[in-house]
């Protein structure tokens, strides 16, 4: 696609004797819209901080354009970042903290007031010049974070989790901002999120990290459809993970019963996890069913229907269109391409499975989320 | 509502208190500048003839504000440093800045009186030395001394609690704009001070303005005589209540407009303790 621009190499990283970071070694190519994704205290926020300067590696190198970096002090890098909840001066009006970095480089007035005024169009707050930033709303105070980094024209913009404190509407609307800014300046952006729908769909790259470890680098479809392991499966999106024997190639045998699929490279009868989305798994008349179960919920969720469906002591959760009633036995029909087969991992038999599953759960744990350093 | 009325009542000792022990006497004080000593009539001589005071006023307000200054100088990265310790070295250090103030006031001048005095300890050294025996008391450096001494914990608390909120993102954020240390403190840290440099500035000028003790022990002959000094000897020696409690208006009116210059100075409406 285009050149390498940030290599991070055996990236280590401990406080207190505790290891943050486990050998992390990542890519970045100019103009690349990368995303750290993960569950708080996944070390993402400390690669990004590596990345800015404000941390030094306990081990390993962070090279910029090829050349070490790791002793070049912040004001040095050609890095400019967008700090959670924004840290925007107090004491300057909007325009002032937007012409920060210029002023600090001695850039000519005229310039200064072009450069500031188009990026104030750009992050639509023309007009907005004078307003003392606590007077602005969330949003807004984002969107000057946001120009005050970008009006210096780095090569590397990080974002720190930028969207966390906005509504959802307005987070919806400024991902598909930051993502218009993104691809207008070709500015290489560095994104730190838990939110995994916002990595989908803001991505070139979307990076998994959990326990200071990289789980999988790799295009949002192909993390999506090819998780690596239990937790990357589980993380993003909801998957049902049962355990599986690959038989040969594309045999794969789960709940007493063969399976066609489409992975192979696997040894004779190699435990697997087994992966199948909710919403590929069709629902049938039960005679006509590969398998058989009961329905033991259902939630409407707008889109869809929620629906627990017990297969032999196993609840699994599928996503469908059709209302189910609660007691009633369905079949359920996999295609081959719906099955996804995964090695074995440490994370083997912590997720996936829908016993305890309720409609609080998912708020439960996004409120959990909110609270990341 | 109910609560409004709820607390207005629990201020009431309070109110009480400020009543019979400061607006009364400031009363008294109004009725003894505005009448004559010998007759009890109404008149504003008193007033009126206070322009040979003029130099001494004039002194006590530079004194004070070259002390409110080198308090600042000295007391700011004292605030600086105490605030970027950890949490228990910033409470050990914010307690050896209160420990002089558990001094007697009196005591911390007169121990300056035994430093400083001609046959004193530093003088004795002096002249052990070779240097010889230098005029150290009663001269306005001393005075200036004792004022910065006596009022310097009183600029580095309030800087102190300024300077420890400054939230570490926006230091952060200013390198990450380019800013090198010294810029980052210029344009951030500095300007987020101010509420705590007025703060402190006016809670060293406006004890210091009114002292007598100070100047009385440590300094000597004419040009270390404070306005306070002058309102204790109208009362004391002079015996002239009425003269006495004009000066103490007009050095109140005096200590008003320096601190009311002084917020206007730092501009915004950022709520300075005084």
């Amino acid at each position: 696609m285009s050149k390498e621009l940030i290599r991070l190499r055996d990236l280590t990283m401990e406080f207190d004797g505790e290891r943050i970071l486990d050998s992390i070694n990542l890519y970045i190519n100019d103009h690349e819209f990368l995303t750290l994704l993960g569950p708080s205290g996944c070390g993402k926020t400390t690669t990004l901080r590596i990345i800015g300067g404000f941390l030094t590696p306990t081990a390993g190198t962070v090279t910029f354009d090829g050349k070490c970096i790791n002793d070049v002090p912040p004001y040095d890098r050609q890095i400019n970042t967008v700090f959670q909840r924004y840290a925007l001066f107090p004491h300057l009006n909007v325009f002032d903290n937007i012409a920060f970095g210029l002023r600090v480089a001695k850039c000519p007035k005229e310039e200064i007031n072009e450069r500031v005024n188009r990026m104030l169009e750009i992050v639509s707050l023309k007009g907005y010049g004078h307003r003392n930033v606590a007077s602005l709303s969330g949003g807004q105070q984002q969107r000057v974070a946001i120009a005050r980094a970008l009006v210096n024209e780095p090569k590397v913009l990080l974002l720190d989790e930028p969207l966390a404190a906005l509504d959802l509407r307005l987070r919806k609307d400024m991902q598909n901002e930051l993502k218009r800014i993104q691809q207008a300046t070709g500015i290489t952006f560095v994104y730190v999120t838990h939110d995994q729908e916002e990595a989908l769909s803001m991505s070139d790259t979307v990076v998994v990290m959990d326990k200071g470890r990289i789980q999988q680098i790799g295009k949002p479809e192909d993390i999506y459809n090819e998780p690596k392991n239990a937790f990357v499966a589980d993380f993003i999106g909801e998957s049902n993970i049962l355990d599986g024997t690959m038989l040969a190639d594309y045999k794969v045998k789960f709940f007493g019963r063969t399976f066609e699929c489409v992975d192979k490279g696997f040894a004779p009868n190699e435990p697997v996890d087994v992966v199948i989305r909710p919403e590929d798994i069709d629902i049938v008349a039960p005679e006509q069913g590969h398998l058989v179960g009961t329905v033991t919920s259902i939630t409407f969720k707008g889109l869809n229907y929620d629906i627990i469906v017990e297969f032999k002591g196993f609840k699994w959760l599928i996503q469908t269109t059709d209302y189910c009633a609660e007691g009633s036995t369905i079949g359920i029909r996999l295609n081959p391409e719906d099955i996804h087969i995964m090695r074995k991992s440490e994370y083997s038999g912590m997720f996936g499975d829908y016993s305890s599953y309720s409609a609080e759960y998912d708020e439960l744990t996004e409120d959990a989320d909110e609270d990341e350093e | 509502m109910k609560t409004r009325n709820k607390s207005a009542f629990l201020s009431l000792p309070y109110i009480i208190f400020m009543v019979v022990f400061t607006l009364i006497p400031l009363g008294v004080v109004a009725y003894y500048a505005l009448t004559d000593p010998s007759t009890g009539e109404f008149t504003l001589d008193n007033l009126m003839n206070l322009s040979e005071f003029l130099p001494v006023l004039g002194r006590s307000v530079l004194y004070s504000l070259i002390s409110a200054v080198i308090c600042l100088v000295l007391g700011y990265p004292v605030a600086y440093y105490i605030a970027h310790r950890g949490q228990v070295a910033q409470k050990i250090l914010y307690m050896l800045i209160m420990l002089p103030m558990c001094m007697s006031f009196l005591l911390r001048t007169l121990a300056w009186v035994g430093l400083l005095q001609d046959t004193g300890i530093i003088n004795n050294f002096l002249d052990w030395i070779g240097i010889g025996r230098l005029q150290l008391i009663r001269t306005p450096g001393a005075v200036v001394l004792g004022m910065v001494y006596n009022y310097l914990p009183y600029m580095i608390l309030p800087l102190y609690s300024i300077i420890v909120k400054i939230d570490n993102r926006l230091i952060e954020a200013a390198e990450d704009l380019g800013c090198t240390p010294a810029q980052t403190f210029l344009r951030v840290v500095l300007p987020l001070s101010v509420p705590g440099i007025l703060s402190g500035m006016t809670m060293v000028f406006v004890p210091a303005v009114s002292t007598f003790y100070i100047s009385q022990k440590l300094g000597g002959g004419q040009d270390t005589v404070m306005i306070g000094d002058l309102i204790e000897r109208q009362f004391k020696q002079a015996d002239n209540p009425n003269l006495g409690a004009a000066l103490s208006l007009v050095l109140m009116a005096l200590v008003f407009l320096c601190t009311g210059l002084m917020n206007r100075f730092g501009g915004d409406e950022e709520g300075v303790v005084v």
